[in-house]
């Protein structure tokens, strides 16, 4: 065993991604990448969301850069941020040995595990806006989270078959590990060859941290994101309703019916609530209906894409 | 006979899960043996757990259920047989007994004439029997949660299966489960041993020979394996131990095959922010123990219980790994506190309006204004006895009791609530008995919980628990059965903990509480009574072990103020062994049975004029007229027990009566002046305890 200090050097931030990518990708996963609308979490990418609806086997991964407005620190908490990346691995159905393969993941990043501690805690995963929940654990290394491992069960309140196993990977979590630094945005992200001059997170990062920090908790104006959240979910509605017809569409109408459009609306809704949160604008009291209007969207949305998917099929 | 082992091997099980599957895996297979007629009762065996494996051991086992000769009787003979040739009935039946029907015998019952036979039903051998019954004892196993994992979903179970093994002697039992057919290999610690199956040849073998696998499989021994690692590595700093936690030693014994234990340290400087702060962190997020000092101050110290084992060099690693995280942790915690200083517990009481309560029963703040209410209520009662309480402190402690709601630490720490907005009041310069109210609000959380330390915090406790109660009894949202998603129960035990064990004088009653809590509605204020009533019965039986016959008539002689029924039913508990005691209660019990039928009721002075018609009669009634001046004396100074043993002095006059006096006499003058002085009797003693109640050994 080595001391400390005598550590190989570290994966950057970018070799760490390129290193999961790689693994992954040799197990057989299609390289996508990240989905273009704003969300909380590499869940609600449509890789995730919708594809785990339907019988059709899957094995994706991507790197999703995930936003939660509220837990912006401005910049100022070494340990919170308002924009993560989450590393999102999608085995449809599950491999047998879907542990084993996350293990040699961690080898494969430079964590040898016979020098660490690690353990599978339960943490049941549960998204109610979007009627999803699964099982699983966190994965504790030396007492960091580092790892989310679900089997999804249900999503759009529809029962899954087959099941879907999730691995969502927080990556500043695991570089700030790797690299022993204490604050996120010391972690390198990477080094330039010529010169060897280290960039960091911070210089990446940290401007749109502080800036985002001050929109969503200062600037954002509360009547105009609640008009955007009206508008986007009146589009998305429409859309909704327009699904009714699929019985009387022909082949052609019923693919290029835009259920993936009427999905990224329902994310936009999802955003906006967000920002609305973070900026203090939803009593508690109203935060119920908002989210009950944003589940309407979010499990409609599923409904249609498996009847979509199942006329397909036919 | 042979030795049985069974193992299922899982995917990590859910820590708090383990141990109860173990119980119920264990009392399946033994139940299902023994229903099997493969073991006899009693037999011994051993259970194994650990987050990846449940195991059953058995020590003797059956090859082979024994054959069992069975009696049958078939269809009568008048159906059996057509014109002397058997018919198909007959066949059936010799097919069902498994004879020839020329084997039929014929029988004579009350019925009539009926086919016999003596089937043999051979015994299966067990491993067919258990390959057939096992199965269906591990699907019926309870989860709290449960997951599919298989295409086609053919199973529930807490987690994926990965193997079974299943060994009767040295042979393989077939058992099937979760897509697995059991073997004769187990597997070991999934880092330290790895990935290869570990044979065994026997089942007696398979504690010794995970232990080389790194496992070890028995939960007591593990655990004790945790606690002297605690203890070592304490000591290795003079002057610290860990903070005894058994509900966490239990936790880590559930999250580990092969625990060790590692000391970390923090910096002092995160010592400023209060202990419970840190205590939770440690704890309840990372799963640490935390360190005192001898004094029992908290120390720059923390344990974390690992599932591996590593050398100095491997620990220094881990160690490393473990104070990065916490320290990370206490930086959020700090960033939280300071954070929220920014506005003051004053001004968040304005922004209680947006936090909802309860959708009919509306925002904190209404809450807030309820509850400030109350407390002013029940203080003015107080004050009024002449017990000490600072009422300005109470209503400044009520009204920003909630405000923490509000705080980030708070929505970081939802267990901190109350507890922070103690420790921010007394931070924004509060005075003690304000912050102690605000902090000890929700106490007792539990029965095993204590009380709150003042008399403020105990009204304000009080005050707002009777409010979420009757809030919600009168939208008709009380418990019912075993539901009772707002925990009213647990609400109304904490109002009986506090009444019944608070320091200082707190002379409320339940029916106070209930009144003041339910304003001008009668009908609320009788059900909440009669709810904090049923919860008092439940205290004196839960809490403090009385049996339900002291406790039905201790009740049943008033049950509104707790201090005093509790020392009722103590009292009682303390007499009820001894002899005169017993027939005395025996005697009202009569008493009350004769006064039932006899369907009189009497006047208070109505057994004074009575005229004794009987010497019995009138020295009972002069005994129980001294009992009685006693016994409010006694009362008086609230010494029940020796009430109990003064009421007891009555045996000889009681069974003198009894012997020799007819109650019921023929002459109706005779008759009412003898049940008027039962009635007096029985009405003088049922204001301490209706000893009728009672039941008498024998």
């Amino acid at each position: 065993m080595r001391a400390i200090g005598e550590k190989k050097a570290a994966l950057t931030f970018q070799e760490l991604l390129f290193t999961l990518q790689r693994f992954w990708a040799d197990q057989g996963c299609v390289l996508q990448q990240p989905y273009d609308v704003e969300v909380g979490a590499g869940t609600m990418s449509p890789d995730t969301f919708l594809r785990v609806l339907g019988p059709k086997p899957v094995r994706i991964a991507y790197a999703q850069p995930s936003r939660r407005p509220a837990d912006g620190r401005y910049g100022e908490n070494p340990n919170r941020l308002f924009r993560h990346t989450q590393l999102q691995v999608i085995l449809k159905p599950p491999p047998v040995r879907i542990q084993e393969l996350y293990l040699e993941s961690l080898t494969a990043i430079g964590i040898d595990l016979r020098e660490h501690d690690i353990k599978f805690e339960e943490d049941n995963w549960e998204w109610p806006v979007g009627g999803a929940w699964g099982v699983g654990w966190q994965v504790m290394l030396d007492g960091l989270e580092i790892t989310q491992f679900t089997y999804f069960q249900q999503c759009g309140g529809m029962d899954l078959d087959p099941i879907c196993g999730e691995i969502t990977y927080g990556l500043e979590r695991i570089a700030g590990f790797l690299q022993d630094v204490d604050s996120i945005y010391d972690i390198v992200w990477a080094i330039e060859p010529d010169t060897g001059r280290k960039v960091t997170y911070g210089e990446m990062r940290l401007a749109e941290e502080e800036q985002f920090s001050a929109y969503s908790f200062d600037y954002a104006d509360v009547k105009k994101l609640w008009e955007h959240l009206n508008l986007y979910e009146a589009e998305c509605l429409n859309l909704l309703e327009q699904a009714k017809g699929f019985s009387e569409m022909d082949a052609l109408q019923l693919k290029r019916f835009p259920v993936l459009g009427a999905y990224e609306l329902a994310l936009k809704c999802s955003h906006v609530f967000n920002l609305l949160d973070a900026r203090g604008a939803i009593s508690v009291t109203e935060r119920v209906g908002v989210m009950a209007r944003i589940r309407n969207l979010v499990v409609g949305v599923a409904k249609i894409y498996a009847t979509q998917g199942e006329a397909l099929r036919v | 006979m042979a030795e049985f082992l069974f193992e299922i091997g899982l995917e990590e099980i859910p820590a708090r899960m383990i141990a109860g599957a173990q119980v119920e895996l264990q009392r399946r297979v033994l139940a299902m043996l023994e229903r099997e007629r493969l073991v006899a009762a009693g037999v011994a065996s051993r259970s194994f757990a650990t987050p990846r494996r449940l195991a059953v051991w058995v020590a003797d086992v059956a090859e082979r259920q024994e054959d069992v000769t069975e009696d049958l009787v078939g269809p009568s003979v008048k159906v059996a047989y057509k014109d002397g040739a058997p018919t198909a009935a007959a066949a059936a039946f010799a097919k069902k007994a498994g004879v020839a029907v020329e084997a039929l015998k014929t029988i004579t019952n009350p019925k009539g004439e009926y086919l016999a036979a003596t089937a043999i039903r051979p015994g299966r051998a067990a491993s067919e029997v258990i390959a057939a019954e096992l199965p269906k004892e591990v699907a019926a196993i309870y989860w709290a949660k449960n997951m599919y994992w298989r295409t086609g979903r053919p199973e529930r179970f807490v987690r994926p299966v990965r193997w079974l093994l299943a060994l009767l002697g040295n042979e393989t039992v077939p058992v099937s489960f979760g897509g697995y057919e059991a073997g004769d290999v187990t597997y070991g610690h999934r880092v330290l041993f790895g990935d290869a199956p570990i044979d065994l040849k026997s089942p007696s073998e398979y504690e010794e020979a995970l232990k080389k696998g790194f496992v070890v499989a028995d939960v007591e021994a593990r655990r004790q394996k945790i606690r002297k690692a605690l203890d070592k590595v304490t000591r290795t700093v003079p002057g610290l131990r860990w903070r005894e936690d058994e509900e966490l030693v239990e936790t880590v014994t559930q999250l580990t095959e092969w625990p060790s234990v590692v000391m970390g340290g923090f910096e002092a400087e995160y010592l400023t922010l209060p202990e419970e702060v840190l205590v939770t962190v440690m704890r309840d997020h990372q799963k640490y123990f935390a360190v005192e000092d001898q004094a029992g101050k908290l120390a720059p110290y923390f344990l974390a219980v690992l599932n591996t084992e590593a050398d100095d060099a491997g620990l220094a690693v881990i160690r490393h790994g473990n104070e990065r995280v916490l320290r990370a942790r206490f930086n959020d915690a700090r960033f939280f506190w300071e954070f929220d200083q920014r506005i003051s517990l004053k001004d968040r009481t304005e922004l209680l309006k947006n936090v909802t309560f309860q959708k009919d029963l509306g925002s904190y703040a209404a809450k807030t204004a309820r509850v400030r209410k109350l407390s002013s209520t029940l203080a003015g009662l107080v004050l009024g006895r002449k017990c000490e309480l600072n009422p300005v402190a109470l209503d400044e402690a009520a009204s920003l009791a909630k405000t923490d709601l509000t705080t980030d630490l708070v929505k970081e720490f939802t267990e901190l609530q109350g507890i922070v907005g103690g420790l921010y009041a007394r931070a924004q310069g509060f005075g003690a008995a304000t912050a102690d109210a605000i902090y000890d609000q929700y106490k007792p959380e539990s029965m095993e919980d204590s009380v709150p330390r003042t008399v403020e915090g105990a009204v304000l406790a009080i005050a707002d628990k009777a409010d979420t109660i009757a809030g919600m009894f009168g939208l008709g949202m009380e418990p019912t059965g075993s539901k009772d998603p707002f925990a009213l129960r647990r609400a109304a035990n904490g109002i009986v903990k506090i009444l019944a064990e608070t320091s200082t004088p707190l002379p409320l009653t339940l029916a106070e509480v209930a009144a003041a809590a339910c304003g001008q509605n009668e009908a609320l204020t009788e059900k909440v009574q009669g709810f904090l009533a049923e919860r008092l019965e439940f205290y004196l039986k839960e809490a403090r072990g009385q049996a339900y016959d002291v406790v039905k008539a201790v009740l049943a002689a008033g049950g509104d103020d707790v201090k005093d029924a509790i020392a009722r039913a103590e009292a009682l508990t303390s007499v009820r062994g001894s002899e005169d005691f017993a027939a005395v209660s025996a005697a009202f019990k009569r008493m009350k049975n004769i006064l039932a039928q006899a369907g009189e009721s009497f006047e208070p002075g109505a057994a004074a004029q009575a005229e004794h018609s009987h010497p019995a009669q009138a020295q009972l009634w002069n005994a129980a007229e001294g009992v009685r001046t006693r016994v409010t004396e006694l009362v008086g100074k609230g010494d029940y027990a020796a009430s109990f043993e003064t009421i007891a002095t009555l045996r000889p006059q009681v069974d003198k009566f009894f012997e020799e006096v007819m109650v019921m006499d023929p002459d109706p003058a005779v008759r009412k002046a003898r049940l008027a002085v039962l009635f007096a009797i029985v009405n003088d003693i049922r204001g301490i305890a209706d000893l009728s109640e009672i039941v008498v050994a024998g």
